[in-house]
């Protein structure tokens, strides 16, 4: 399933504790380009905190982290220019309250990365008509769905022309009704070849999207592997019983 | 028919002293803005020390009657800086510095209510700390802090009768000067509660207007 490009990502060995608790025990992975790696397992795990100290919003205790051969730990003050090649979409959308849609896409080119305005706009419209939303531009986060409101906020991530995306619970929030919406912009993005991690409590989705699987349990990777490996080869027991819990616990009554 | 003429023959030294109030009040408020804006910001980003002082002077100012503060720059801290300078300078520098430490207030409660995600997305785009205040924060803080902010007005506007004492010729002032001369009390009296009604009216249609001008959905609307 390897076939992907280079590798862009390198996370070798992180630790984070908060206080007593330690939710990151020596994580390593590497993500190629165009991989699609989806993080499973219980809640509490570290999953977010993971995705959160790639970008340094959670800054680690121990371990490195490099996008291409460029250290994204101990950066200083060039995390800021790092962060805008690390997208992230974030469980509660975390859209700017005061900006309408076009706005919330349109203000990191113009204030980070020094667009003209009608360069901005322009960008704007085409990334929110990738997520399938240009009839929303005028309209404020209030007067959105949540599923509208996680487009837009993919559509700010990717304005910014991000070598990986950062997924963090991108449905968590959402109405089982809405996330088919937000997991089809996300599919789409695969398709493309974008470089992504996704930390999902949807098993079909990760199961159909992920080229690898990563389970994770306290605070470390317990298994790890292709759909196919987890679903089939025996040794993948934990995952395969979580995933089973998720489903019989998601599945609606009288489903089956 | 005595009581009108008087009324009459003394109005333009009244509205005269309206302007010093509308003077006092707007020269007031934005001396708080220009020091209570940053000093919340102080306050919610700045260093220890820095949190420290802001919250002093905050302390101090809001502690004190706002007598005491106008007598205490008019008799002391002016005179001992050799500063001569018009009492109605006097009256603007302390009801602005206390009402900065009123609007800090306002606006570090503003600034605290914004959820940390708005911080952590404009961050996770490459935005710096402070490019993150400007363009998100802030924006959103004045937003939430203007309907309460809109109480200083009439606070503001209230207050400055006190600097009467110290001989500023404003409302209050120009119209006991008037009963002096005249020993017409009620009538001039009753015209002073008019004028300050009709500036405070004035004033409030003012901000509600600003606040339909500015205000986006998901933030407070003025009900009316």
């Amino acid at each position: 399933m390897h076939t992907k490009g280079d590798i862009i990502l390198r996370v070798e060995g992180l630790s984070k504790s908060f206080g007593s608790l330690q939710v990151l025990r020596d994580i390593s992975f590497t993500v190629r380009k165009g991989e699609t790696k989806c993080f499973i397992g219980p809640s509490g795990t570290g999953k977010s905190t993971l995705l959160r100290c790639i970008n340094q919003l959670t800054v680690p205790d121990s371990g490195r982290v490099f996008l291409f051969d460029q250290e994204v730990t101990n950066a200083g003050p060039r995390i800021n220019e790092l962060r805008q090649r690390m997208g992230m979409v974030f469980q509660n959308f975390n859209l700017f309250d005061h900006l309408t849609a076009r706005k919330n896409v349109e203000i990191a080119l113009l204030r980070v990365k020094r667009m003209e305005a009608s360069a901005a706009r322009e960008k704007a419209g085409f990334e929110l008509r990738r997520v399938g939303l240009e009839d929303k531009a005028d309209q404020y986060p209030a007067q959105l769905s949540g599923g509208q409101a996680q487009r837009v906020s993919i559509a700010r991530a990717l304005a910014m022309d991000p070598d990986v995306m950062l997924f963090d619970e991108p449905t968590s929030a959402l109405d089982p009704e809405l996330t088919g919406e937000v997991l089809e912009v996300i599919k789409g993005l695969a398709r493309d070849g974008m470089t992504m991690l996704i930390v999902t409590h949807e098993m079909g989705f990760a199961l159909s999207v992920a080229d690898e699987i990563l389970f994770m349990e306290n605070g470390q990777i317990a298994e790890r592997g292709t759909p196919e490996e987890l679903m089939t080869n025996p040794g993948f027991d934990r995952t395969r019983r979580f995933i089973g819990r998720i489903r019989d616990f998601t599945r609606a009554p009288g489903e089956g | 028919m005595d009581t009108l003429q008087v009324l009459m023959e003394w109005s333009p030294w009244l509205l005269q002293g309206t302007i010093y109030t509308l003077g006092l009040v707007l020269l007031s408020l934005a001396l708080g803005l220009a020091f209570g804006l940053p000093m919340a910001l102080g306050q919610v980003y700045g260093s220890r020390p820095a949190r420290y002082c802001i919250g002093a002077y905050v302390w101090f100012f809001r502690g004190l009657p706002v007598l005491v503060l106008l007598f205490l720059f008019y008799f002391g801290i002016f005179p001992s800086l050799n500063l001569d300078i018009p009492v109605f300078f006097i009256g603007v520098v302390v009801l602005g510095l206390r009402g900065a430490a009123y609007q800090a207030e306002i606006f570090r409660g503003a600034i605290q209510s914004i959820p940390d995600g708005q911080m952590l997305a404009a961050r996770s785009l490459g935005m710096s700390q402070w490019q993150a205040i400007g363009s998100v924060i802030l924006p959103q803080a004045l937003l939430i802090a203007l309907p309460g902010w809109s109480n200083e007005y009439p606070e503001v506007l209230t207050e400055t009768s006190v600097c009467y004492a110290i001989g500023v010729l404003e409302l209050l002032t120009r119209a006991s000067q008037i009963v002096a001369e005249t020993y017409i009390a009620m009538p001039i009296y009753v015209s002073v509660a008019i004028l300050y009604i009709l500036l405070n009216y004035a004033g409030m249609q003012a901000l509600h207007g600003l606040e339909r001008r500015v205000m986006v959905p998901g933030f407070a609307q003025v009900t009316s």
